[in-house]
């Protein structure tokens, strides 16, 4: 900074609000409300509580895969595998409510199939640590899909909606607020807790940044790396079981997509792929960005062929905007040093 | 005890057990159907495989600099389908234009994700997937919604995969293109100093800055050389199918990106082969060649493809670890 | 500098994006015109203007408290929705339901999902019930999976139709139907009779293993083979090429490696046709294909002769079911029809239709039988679609 005379505190004060500024969540919370006055001036039935409550459960069912996805990505790795997790757990889903067990039962062997998918994820990724977790995942989403179609070939099945609290879990509602928003606004707080106040969400800091210097201040790496991609198991799990309140039934070729569209929303959120950085409030902010971009749009039925385009293009800009403008920040620091 | 040393670092390649792997698989699969090895079907295995082919390559220079492009099936639409509007609007033009053309837009695309990547500092996998969506998205919107049908293509381009002449008549033009590039690529990977700092930056992007190596120009290269190849593929693809859908290549990403690792490719950075990269592909040509001829039930060849991937990605490990501890053997000895 | 350079070029990309995607969206996105019920012309003028992106405005006072249910009295608009984006057979059914509702004057809403999936569909429904639209056609991707949100729709007095690929008897109140299942079964039967000349071994390539009108199809046809007549004919296989070319051209010459007795491919879908034509034409094979296609893109293989692979094939005509589809909504929301089975009404220049019981339990209108394409009357169909 600026030479450091006596006047210490206006010298601090712009430097100060220029960091906030430069703060990635600020950044998304400018976007965010820049997003909704957009979509309130383009379309007349965008500002209405019921509508974007309503609007939420188009993408909060594949949200919860985000939380977890978060943790992944600040580890610095990648699982793209959950996509398919999501249809394998549907599919078990399915299969054991259909062969007569209660929905109850049926939902646990869900979480179940998700978690040993997650688990399998980690156990080869810890005793191969070699190997790059993309292409295990890459595999193993092939393997999970694959399964998925073995068990149910080119069968659906269905008929949860008989479930009347299944049913609900996608599309029943407290008042104006959807269940699943509750639900997801308990995890995402769980999640956001455990990031940011636990020795565990430091640990995950730690080996993001550095993993061979975690390793050697006695963090057990491999341990919690096994924990995250189970855990990321269990929540595609998670969404499986909204997925399959929300269609009423499942098929082997559901979500697919789901990991790339879990993965941006966490890097838009400001968790970079490098592993390490990032903040938890800015994920679940990029969640709603893109949810209510793609509503926004979707209520004036842009083509969706043009919104892809639209996307993608945020997403390049926004992750790229702010490193070119820190980086002239800094040069600029630097000549006046 | 030249030829000693020769034979021992052969044995010992990764190369090799992905030979012996493929050669086992050949042999099961001509075992239980004896119509797979016969020149025509090895013919067709290549012209249709040329795509993965071809781009298993480009993907692998993307890698070798520890990057990764996603969005090769997009800019495999693309391309494909503005030069096919193209060719449907001046159907005078003979087919090579048409290539330029398709070459000339993935190239372009290629190098605005290495623009984006190297400069605007985005990470690749962010900056490819955005590019996933927008190429597509403007593939569909170029087109119209609408396909290039197969009467709309003029008979030279679509001739053009049928064709030999390229082959002196006796191969496919697809197999002898596929040929070129793999040799163009060795030599260039092998014996030019730009393909030795394409592994220099993959190694090490410090200690290649610092020796003065422009690292950012490789990447941008290195994802045009990408772009390149995936134009000249959707030319390919057109030209094959005789048709151009906005949907074209789709997931076709996965299935490069694959090969590339199933041929021992590190998405680490620095590591990977020409002729590994070639095993890779063909093996996942193979793979999905083979298993509706032998039979397999439709529903099980998915599950089967992705536990080929597993297995092979972690034989490849542990192979790696025995070449490893051979070699510190050697050093102890 | 550079950079700067950059990052201004990008934001400026990006925002000629989204004005692009405003301005678009009046012409393709959703065109309006007047309304039937309370027209004021110069309103729709203004919509369809610069102002694109609010469809009604008109509506608006009367809809501000509006959670959907009021629209029937004021602005009605109607929804078409479809497999996915970027496939001409889509299109043209478009084109067709559009035709119908300009000539009346209605406001028509054009929803294209990027990919042929359920969870897709999903979200466009509920993005048409926020907007309180008057009905939804829709060809849906998966028959079940879209129930929840149909019924949600329906209670919310949107009429629901669906076209060209039923969703289930319960999430719709009319189905229209482009030609029977048992004709389509039928016809493709007595196809596969005529060119085997009534016996040997033929294969299905269908699209993926879940798409349900191909299944009902295959069904259908398997039936029929059950009668005496076909006693002859062997069916070898139902091979899957996923509607994908790549993988429709390698199970293709899977068949042909597997089954060197094979006389005739018969593929119930768009993409699978082409892929076998064009494998069976490159190879100078002796194996015949016919099933369903689009005329355009089958144009270069249907022949008589041995150099081509194709002696017909059938297809409806695309154009016209979304017509007919744009009548059914039409009548469903001024409530002539309700969807009853017994029900009739006039569309246009279709002519009368009757409603009548759907082998699933629901409703349907049938278009009418499948149209041929010889290679008589190829040349001139291939340009319409």
């Amino acid at each position: 900074m600026a030479t450091k005379s006596g006047r210490v505190i206006s010298a601090e004060k712009p430097f100060r609000w220029k960091q906030a500024l430069l703060k990635w969540e600020v950044f998304l919370v400018i976007i965010f409300i820049a997003v909704n006055i957009m979509n309130a001036c383009i379309s007349p039935y965008y500002m209405s509580v019921n509508g974007l409550f309503t609007a939420t459960s188009s993408f909060l069912e594949k949200s919860f895969i985000v939380l977890p996805m978060a943790y992944v990505l600040l580890l610095g790795e990648i699982d793209i595998s959950v996509g398919a997790t999501v249809a394998l757990s549907a599919c078990m889903l399915g299969i054991s409510f259909n062969a007569g067990m209660p929905m109850g039962a049926a939902v646990l062997i869900c979480l179940l199939t998700g978690s040993l998918c997650g688990a399998l994820n980690g156990l080869i990724l810890t005793k191969f640590q070699e190997l790059a977790p993309m292409i295990v995942t890459l595999g193993t989403q092939i393997l999970f899909r694959g399964i998925a179609e073995i068990l149910l070939t080119d069968q659906a099945t269905g008929g949860f909606t008989k479930v009347a609290w299944f049913k609900n879990l996608y599309w029943g509602k407290v008042g104006p607020v959807p269940i699943m928003f509750l639900i997801f606004a308990v995890c995402a707080a769980v999640f956001g807790v455990i990031m940011h106040c636990t020795t565990f969400g430091r640990r995950m800091y730690a080996i993001g940044s550095n993993p061979l210097a975690a390793k050697y201040s006695g963090i057990h790496v491999q341990k919690i790396r096994f924990i995250i991609y189970t855990i990321t198991g269990t929540f595609s799990a998670v969404t499986a079981i909204f997925l399959a309140s929300g269609m009423g039934s499942a098929r082997s070729n559901i979500a697919s997509g789901y990991e790339l569209e879990a993965i941006s929303m966490a890097v838009l959120g400001g968790i970079l792929t490098d592993g390490g950085k990032g903040n938890f409030p800015g994920a679940i902010l990029a969640i709603f960005i893109l949810g209510f971009l793609r509503y926004g749009l979707g209520l004036v039925n842009v083509a969706s062929q043009l919104m892809m385009v639209i996307i993608g293009l945020l997403l390049i800009v926004v992750v790229m905007v702010p490193n070119l403008n820190l980086g002239r920040i800094f040069k600029k620091k630097e000549t006046k040093a | 005890m030249k030829k000693k040393f020769n034979l021992k670092s052969i044995t010992s390649s990764r190369e090799t057990s992905l030979v012996i792997v493929l050669v086992l698989l050949c042999g099961f699969v001509q075992f239980r159907n004896s119509a797979f090895l016969t020149p025509g079907m090895i013919e067709n295995l290549f012209k249709n495989y040329a795509v993965t082919m071809i781009m298993a390559l480009g993907m692998m220079c993307v890698l070798l600099i520890g990057g990764i492009d996603i969005a090769v099936g997009s800019t495999l639409g693309f391309s494909g389908m503005c030069a096919s509007l193209f060719l449907r609007d001046h159907t005078q033009m003979p087919a090579i234009v048409i290539f330029l053309i398709s070459i000339a837009i993935g190239t372009i695309c290629g190098a605005l994700i290495g623009l984006v990547i190297s400069y605007g500092k985005v990470p690749p996998i962010i900056a490819t997937l955005g590019g996933m969506y927008v190429f597509r998205g403007l593939a569909y919107l170029v087109a119209k919604n609408e396909w290039v049908s197969a009467y709309q293509f003029t008979d030279g381009y679509k001739d053009f995969a049928q064709s030999k002449y390229l082959g002196f008549g006796l191969v496919n033009n697809l197999i002898i293109i596929t040929i070129l590039i793999y040799i163009l690529f060795f030599i260039f990977f092998k014996w030019t100093t730009l393909g030795r700092k394409i592994y220099a930056v993959g190694s090490n992007a410090e200690a290649a800055e610092v020796s003065g190596i422009k690292i950012h120009r490789i990447k941008i290269m290195c994802y045009a050389i990408l772009g390149f190849l995936t134009g000249l593929c959707g030319a390919i693809y057109t030209s094959l199918y005789a048709s151009a859908q906005g949907d074209m290549g789709t997931g076709l990403e996965m299935d490069v990106i694959a090969a590339c690792v199933v041929g021992g490719v590190s998405l680490n950075g620095g590591r990977g082969s020409v002729a590994g990269v070639f095993l890779g592909a063909l093996t996942m040509a193979i793979v999905g060649r083979a298993l509706p001829l032998i039979g397999v039930s439709q529903f099980w060849q998915t599950a089967i493809k992705g536990l080929i991937i597993i297995v092979a990605v972690i034989l490849n490990v542990l192979a790696q670890r025995a070449i490893d501890k051979n070699n510190l053997k050697g050093r102890e000895m | 500098m550079k950079k700067k350079l950059l990052s201004a070029i990008l934001c400026a990309a990006m925002l000629a994006s989204v004005l692009a995607g405003c301005g678009g969206n009046g012409g393709s996105g959703s065109s309006t015109g007047g309304d039937a019920n309370a027209p004021a012309a110069d309103e729709g003028e203004a919509n369809a203007g610069d102002d694109a992106s609010s469809p009604s405005d008109a509506g608006d006072d009367a809809e501000a408290s509006s959670d959907g249910k009021e629209s029937s009295g004021g602005d009605a608009s109607y929804a078409i929705l479809v497999k996915s984006a970027g496939n001409p057979y889509n299109k043209k059914m478009i084109e067709g339901f559009q035709e119908v509702m300009d000539a009346q004057g209605a406001t028509c809403v054009v929803k294209e999902p990027e990919e042929a999936s359920a969870e897709a569909q999903i979200k466009m429904i509920n993005e048409l019930v926020a907007q309180g639209i008057s009905s939804i056609a829709i060809a849906g991707n998966d028959a079940d999976a879209l129930q929840p949100a149909l019924e949600e729709a329906m209670n919310q007095g949107i009429k629901v139709c669906c076209m060209d690929s039923a969703v289930n008897a319960d999430s719709r109140q009319l189905f229209v139907n482009q030609a029977g299942i048992e004709i389509i079964g039928e016809t493709l039967m007595e196809a596969v009779y005529d060119i085997t000349g009534g016996e040997g071994q033929w294969a299905i390539l269908s699209a993926t293993s879940q798409a349900t009108n191909q299944n009902a199809w295959i069904d259908a046809m398997k039936q029929v083979m059950e009668d005496e007549k076909y006693a002859g004919l062997e069916l070898v296989e139902v091979a899957y090429g996923d509607d994908e070319y790549q993988k429709s051209v390698d199970q293709t010459q899977a068949l042909l490696t597997n089954y060197p007795d094979l006389k005739v491919i018969c593929a119930p879908t768009t993409v699978g046709i082409m892929a076998a034509a064009k494998v069976l034409q490159d190879e100078s094979s002796s194996v015949k294909l016919t099933g369903l296609g689009l005329p355009s893109e089958m144009a270069d293989y249907i022949g008589a002769d041995d150099t081509h692979s194709c002696p017909y094939m059938y297809l409806w005509n695309p154009i016209d079911i979304g017509r007919l589809t744009a009548y059914v909504s039409l009548a469903l929301v001024d409530g002539s029809i309700t969807g009853a089975s017994g029900e009739t009404f006039t569309a246009g220049d279709l002519g009368e239709y009757t409603i009548s019981e759907a082998a699933d339990g629901g409703t349907e209108v049938v278009l009418g039988p499948p149209f041929a394409f010889t290679p008589d009357n190829i040349e001139e169909w291939k340009n319409v679609y």
